[in-house]
């Protein structure tokens, strides 16, 4: 109880001895950490819409309908025999780990689905049967694999072209991307200046009272015991900074993401505050480490036994 | 209680030893005084016995412990049963003389109830009774002194060390100082004091160790500061 009462009463007194220095603190992990947490969720919002849509795309193989310019159409309409080969070719042992399901479109069922998409419009009369192709629609285990399907079945005989939906969705998974490389590169930047301030706080602190430091090392206290204020001091400011990352985060998103942006977004499934929150542990843990490995190195030299 | 075989302490690489192939035994409950003239290795045994420093050479065993062999966090333990006084007092100023003796025992997490118990008992001891809530700027050298010993004394170490505790100090004062250390000896308590003050030494008439250049040149019970002078 008495060690408990000594230890924060040690603690008080560093606080206020170092203020400036505490709010420094107390600032660069804020700013440091609310970068951290902004590329998790940024890759949590690229999670998000790679869950939702790659299991909607798949890659369309379709094959030579009576007039193509393509080499591999030289040929005319596709033959039964060429399109048994690309079946072949999507069953055979180093491509079928890789596919889900291959399914077969004809030229009645894109008919179908034209005129349905295209209703009432000059596209859907003007159309035949006649003119539609036919195609391979294949869903992929792994939607990123495309080209190992695109590199086996380009080139066929009878095949008109591949086309990968996932294409279309590439630009906007590489801004994300960008934006979490950005973030992640200004986090690191940010937790080296925490961790040398840090360092420079909790070594001020043990130097101004170096002299009661001294003494305790002369009367036998225990090192945890001289060292604890100065840790629970810089883990106090660290910890601090990051529930003020939290708090910026969680009414950012809130009124940034869930009020607004998700009003006109409303297809994309958007990462909200309970997103935050499950993050939440795991910011304040690197606040935490991040402090007590800045202390370690910092007492290491100044109040070691 | 305190024992040095064949002790030796170089500081750099290539330079002299501060502390030379020491060989030294003090008993339990014996008082010993330390002398010879400034970088003679005075300061530096009582460093090496504290574990302030590690010998290049030779052991040391203080209160049954092999220094040599000791874990690093068994070093407080080993400091709790010795008591250090120093010349230049190194007392707290922004706490009272009470909370300067105190302080040695709340580091180490004593109870409260026992704090305010054995503080006052040694502030009388050391003659310091009533000046509990001074702070250090308002006594005198010599009490300043007695308030550094109450803080080395107040948990009983079984081995106090002074470094020219007398050194600040004027001789009227000194005596007093002598004459509480010499109480606190006679409590069983063994002391080994480094000094400089030749009158001290001859007054006491205790075992007197001489060390030149780091090498003891004399060891002699009931000796006095220097036999040459």
């Amino acid at each position: 109880m008495s060690r408990a009462r000594f230890v924060l009463a040690e603690l008080a007194t560093g606080l206020r001895r170092n203020v400036s220095m505490t709010v420094a603190v107390i600032i660069v992990t804020f700013v440091s950490l609310t970068f951290v947490a902004a590329a998790a969720l940024t890759q949590m919002q690229i999670g998000n819409l790679k869950d939702d849509w790659y299991d909607k795309v798949e890659v369309s193989i379709f094959l030579c309908p009576s007039d193509s310019s393509v080499p591999t159409c030289a040929d005319g309409e596709v033959t039964a025999a060429q399109r048994d080969e690309i079946l072949a070719v999507l069953n055979s042992d180093s491509v079928a780990p890789y596919i889900d399901t291959v399914y077969t479109e004809s030229k009645q069922e894109a008919y179908d689905a034209l005129q349905e998409q295209m209703a009432g419009t000059v596209w859907a009369e003007s159309v035949t049967v006649d003119l539609m192709q036919m195609s391979f629609r294949v869903k992929l285990k792994d939607p990123e694999q495309y080209q190992v399907v695109a590199d086996a079945v380009a080139g066929r005989p009878g095949v008109d072209s591949v086309r990968d939906q996932r294409q279309i969705l590439e630009p906007l998974f590489v801004i994300l991307q960008r934006a979490t490389l950005l973030s992640a590169g200004l986090a690191a930047v940010m937790i080296i200046a925490a961790v040398l301030l840090i360092t420079t706080t909790i070594r001020l602190s043990a130097l101004s009272r170096r002299r009661e430091t001294g003494i305790m090392r002369l009367v036998g206290a225990s090192n945890l015991f001289i060292q604890l204020p100065f840790m629970i001091e810089g883990a106090l400011a660290a910890t601090v900074g990051s529930l003020l990352a939290l708090g910026a985060l969680y009414f950012g998103v809130r009124y940034l993401i869930e009020d607004w942006l998700a009003n006109s977004l409303q297809w994309a499934n958007l990462v909200t505050t309970d997103d935050v929150l499950a993050i939440a542990p795991w910011l304040v843990l690197i606040a935490i480490a991040l402090a007590a490995f800045s202390s370690a190195v910092a007492l290491s030299r100044y109040t070691r036994v | 209680m305190i024992r040095f075989q064949n002790v030796s302490k170089v500081y750099a690489r290539g330079a002299r030893a501060a502390v030379d192939r020491v060989t030294l035994d003090v008993e339990r409950g014996e008082f010993l005084f330390l002398v010879g003239s400034s970088g003679s290795g005075k300061s530096t045994c009582l460093r090496l016995a504290l574990r302030e420093e590690r010998p290049t050479g030779g052991k040391i065993f203080v209160a049954g412990r092999d220094l040599s062999t000791l874990r690093q966090w068994k070093v407080p333990h080993l400091r709790r049963q010795i008591g250090v006084v120093f010349q230049d007092f190194r007392l707290l100023p922004n706490k009272t003389v009470f909370d300067n003796v105190a302080f040695a025992l709340q580091v180490l997490g004593k109870p409260r109830h026992h704090i305010m118990t054995t503080v006052p008992e040694t502030l009388d001891l050391v003659g310091l009774d009533g000046k509990g809530k001074r702070y250090p700027h308002e006594l005198s050298g010599g009490e300043q002194q007695r308030v550094a010993i109450a803080r080395a004394f107040v948990n009983r170490p079984a081995i106090l060390l002074a470094d020219e505790p007398t050194g600040n100090l004027d001789p009227a004062t000194s005596v007093g100082i002598m004459r509480l250390l010499d109480r606190i000896n006679r409590t069983g308590t063994t002391i080994v004091m480094a000094t400089h003050d030749d009158e001290i030494v001859d007054q006491m008439r205790k075992r007197v160790v001489e060390l030149a250049d780091g090498a003891i040149v004399r060891d002699q019970s009931r000796g006095v500061y220097g036999a040459a002078r």
